[in-house]
């Protein structure tokens, strides 16, 4: 069992292309060292000296995890994490 | 209901239930009908209250050209107030959004300038700002940090919505610009303890993001999260599936961003349901359906509709 996080498009130079990988991890913090360990050059793209890059949103099962626990949000298996380039809203 | 001109009938719209996707009567649904605004959409309220506001601060004068980046309601609002208040329009908007949308906006008179697809809402808005930087006669109004924007939900959204159910427990809205969120956020939260304010983010198609470079995102500068309980993401699949569920079980017509919100305010429900809590969830019904009848989205399967919205932007 695993983790699966779904990797934006300009993220998956790191990933050989895949759309979604998996990793392991008590909580997202140790889940994206994981990640790194996997999929050299990935975390600094997602986060830096002062956590969850500010254009870079991460969802534990579509909700925002800043408005969860941050890094520290814990996961588990079967949980899925997305993340997501932050972009303007749509028809407004 | 009477009013003096069309511009004085904006807000005031219907809050009504939906008895058969409530849960429990206990646990119940309440749609914001924003549709029923002059030009369709809850954007008659931002564009009327930054129009006013600008004239008030002597910005705006007769005669002057308004510019904003806006794929749609908020620029065929402002093409309405602009016409009425005798001002010229022009929008920069993604090339990639629907017909529908352009012929409104020039059958209201603006004009429009196209900005690349790949780019979505956050090209359109560099493009505004250049041209607005060439032009200093031009005034942009931007929505996405106009406070007049947020303001218009603090004066008549959240009033309204009070004033209709003082027992409102939850209330959630899709996520652009922020300023329904904002203001209604606002406005609720210093009138309801314990309020519950969500966004439903729209989560658009690998085309969408495709050429988004993670550090040159966009947070609109009015937007703070300190006024959001928390805040979901909600696929294209599963905003297509709840814009149909409404108009089968509720009779309700909407755009597709409308079940982005119903989706979130759904799962809100049921969590409702599961701890045994009462609830008063009210989620905005953004716009009507009418102009996304090209996009296909409420024609053949669930899958054929989410391919044709594959790389649209649909909120």
């Amino acid at each position: 069992m695993a983790i699966e996080v779904r990797i934006p498009t300009i993220l998956r130079t790191y990933t050989d292309g895949a759309k979604a990988v998996t990793a392991d991890g008590a909580t997202l913090s140790d889940l994206i060292v994981d990640l790194e360990a996997r999929h050299p050059g990935l975390r600094e793209r997602i986060v830096d000296d002062s956590g969850l890059r500010r254009f870079v949103n991460i969802y534990l099962n579509d909700e925002d995890v800043r408005f969860l626990g941050g890094l520290d949000t814990p996961v588990a298996d079967g949980d899925t994490v997305t993340v997501l380039p932050a972009v303007a809203g749509g028809m407004r | 209901m009477r009013f003096d001109s069309l511009i004085d009938s904006v807000g005031h719209t219907p809050l009504v239930g939906l008895p058969r996707l409530s849960p429990s009567p206990d646990v119940r649904v309440w749609a914001k009908l924003e549709d029923r605004n002059p030009t369709g959409s809850v954007k008659d309220r931002p564009a009327l209250w930054m129009v006013e506001q600008a004239e008030k601060d002597g910005l705006l004068t007769p005669g002057c050209t308004i510019l904003e980046p806006t794929s749609g309601n908020t620029g065929i609002s402002l093409a309405m107030s602009a016409r009425l208040k005798g001002y010229k329009l022009i929008c920069v908007m993604p090339e990639n959004t629907s017909e529908e949308r352009r012929q409104l906006l020039r059958m209201w008179g603006a004009e429009i300038i196209s900005s690349p697809a790949a780019g979505g809402s956050n090209e359109a808005v560099r493009v505004a700002k250049r041209l607005a930087a060439e032009n200093p006669s031009w005034v942009m109004l931007y929505q996405y940090g106009n406070p007049a924007n947020w303001r218009a939900h603090y004066e008549s959204t959240g009033p309204e919505i009070l004033e209709d159910l003082p027992s409102v427990t939850h209330f959630v809205a899709g996520l652009g610009t922020t300023g329904t969120l904002m203001g209604v956020g606002r406005y609720l939260r210093e009138h309801v303890p314990g309020v519950q304010i969500v966004a439903a983010e729209p989560r658009y198609g690998e085309l969408v993001y495709g050429l988004r470079n993670v550090d040159e995102g966009f947070i609109p500068e009015i937007y703070d999260a300190e006024v959001l309980t928390t805040r979901f993401s909600v696929t294209s699949a599963d905003a297509l599936r709840r814009t149909r569920e409404l108009l089968h079980t509720e009779g309700i017509f909407a755009g597709v961003s409308t079940g982005c919100a119903l989706h979130a305010a759904l799962g809100l429900a049921a969590k409702a349901v599961k701890a045994g809590e009462r609830a008063d969830i009210v989620f905005i019904v953004a716009d009507g359906g009418w102009k996304y009848l090209s996009t296909g989205a409420y024609e053949g399967t669930l899958d054929e509709a989410e391919g044709r919205l594959e790389g649209q932007l649909w909120a």
